[in-house]
């Protein structure tokens, strides 16, 4: 079998095109994931029953269900009803993109929230008491101990959940967007050529994959670096 | 509540069913395939190895799934021809299904297997190797059934995304409850509906599986001792 360079060569463009929507969708979702993942962690740790138990239910249903289930319920799923349709969010909810970004970003709120949880548990004692020792409010105490603390022993595993979330956005394509995927399938569908069309997406997939790799690895040399073993 | 489409969508997911435990069966005999050789002193089985894993889990399931059915689907019809078919062969989206997630989970799997594996005491495999069995032996019979309880947490998780996972093979037209719920949701003009009942079922798919690995979890842990704070 021969690998058609020319068609991949001349499908480049187009390519790019759909790493640019990837990166689009990956920073948009993450930043929003992240935002509403802090406090839904923080809920999660809360000794009061009901608040504990209502991001745990979030957590728990966000994660119990695929990704292409949450995407079409609210991309296919919300036009269903009247009251949507008349709303003034209409023209953002009948938006791919948006909706893309939305189910994303709900999704990776509830896995980071449960990292976040995980991490804020994994707390040392000392570094509670020594605040408390200190006379810092609860506030203080979260805002510059534990969040702090949390969020940097956090980054190893947020760095998987990261690449998850790469490789997730490949959903968008069958949304009808032009990511990586999106690319790839449209190639196949104009040359059929279904191993040129995906090889070439997933060679820009792994290499997405190793640039984020490396900067997880600088990021935790930044800022881990009092927690990794001593050097001899 | 369902327009009659509840036997239907029932029917798909049992169908998913057949796909998870069959392409997890699969990725269970790839992952130890795997892990043999990443863990092998041979080095460019090793090499192999760790090529599998990496390659595989740097690339999304989606365009894998595409890869696989397509680009099989094309190798299929110019080998047929060959060998003395002439019609076109559709490949069956079932055992595709089978065949790509048991070949994408499996690399997840040896990554699972290759921590279990490391977490076994050294002296372990060594009394085996003292007592006079074979390197089989000592794989099978010793490490394999400490590595089990080792790897239960990491398999949970694989089992819970291939779970997931296999909503994707609606994309590629295998007829599960995904694609059930879409020709219901246009026939009805009521995607939401079936798509949260959709939802509903994996929800009760995956929680089934957490329980149930929490137990096995347990079985496997009988006689290991836990310090209490």
């Amino acid at each position: 079998m021969i690998f058609d360079y020319n068609v991949v060569w001349e499908a480049l463009p187009m390519y790019f095109g759909g790493l640019l929507t990837t990166l689009k969708l990956l920073a948009i979702s993450l930043f929003f994931g992240l935002l509403a993942a802090i406090p839904l962690g923080l809920m999660r740790v809360s000794r009061q029953p009901a608040v504990n138990f209502a991001a745990w239910l979030y957590t728990y249903v966000i994660r119990g269900t695929p990704m292409l289930v949450q995407l079409f319920l609210i991309y296919y799923g919300l036009a269903q009803f009247e009251a949507v349709r008349e709303s003034f969010l209409w023209p953002l909810l009948s938006s791919a993109t948006f909706c893309a970004c939305l189910a994303f970003g709900i999704n990776t709120s509830a896995y980071t929230a449960e990292i976040i949880a995980g991490s804020l548990k994994a707390t040392p004692h000392g570094e509670i008491e020594a605040a408390k020792a200190m006379g810092m409010s609860r506030m203080k105490m979260y805002r510059r101990i534990l969040l702090p603390s949390a969020l940097r022993r956090a980054l190893p595993q947020y760095s998987n959940e990261v690449i998850m979330m790469l490789q997730t956005t490949s959903l968008a394509s069958i949304v009808t967007l032009i990511d990586i995927t999106g690319a790839a399938r449209t190639v196949n569908a104009q040359y059929y050529l279904p191993f040129e069309a995906y090889i070439t997406a997933g060679v820009f997939y792994l290499c997405l994959t190793f640039i984020l790799v490396r900067l997880f690895k600088m990021a935790e040399r930044r800022w881990l670096g009092y927690l990794a073993p001593r050097k001899h | 509540m369902l327009k009659g489409y509840g036997a239907v969508i029932l029917d798909g997911a049992w169908l998913t069913l057949q796909l998870a435990l069959s392409s997890m069966a699969l990725a269970i005999v790839l992952g130890l395939i795997g892990v043999a050789l990443r863990l092998s002193s041979v080095r460019w089985l090793a090499w192999l190895g760790d090529l599998y894993s990496t390659v595989i889990r740097g690339i999304p399931d989606l365009v894998l799934i595409l890869l696989i059915f397509y680009g099989g689907q094309d190798i299929i019809n110019r080998v047929a021809p060959l060998l003395g078919y002439e019609d076109y062969i559709d490949l069956n989206p079932l055992i595709a299904g089978i065949g790509t997630l048991g070949f994408i989970f499996g690399a997840y799997l040896s990554e699972t297997f290759r921590g279990a594996f490391l977490g076994i005491p050294k002296g372990q495999a060594e009394a085996g190797v003292a007592y006079g069995m074979s390197n089989r032996q000592v794989f099978f019979r010793i490490q394999v059934p400490q590595m089990i309880r080792l790897a239960i947490p990491g398999f949970t998780n694989n089992w819970l995304v291939l779970t997931k996972a296999t909503a994707l093979i609606s994309v590629v037209g295998l007829q599960d409850m995904m694609f059930k719920a879409k020709q219901a949701a246009d026939a009805t003009r009521e995607p939401f509906t079936f798509f949260l009942a959709v939802a509903a079922l994996y929800l009760v798919l995956t929680s089934i599986s957490l329980l149930a690995l929490k137990y096995l979890e347990r079985r496997y842990s009988v006689g290991v001792k836990v310090a209490e704070l």
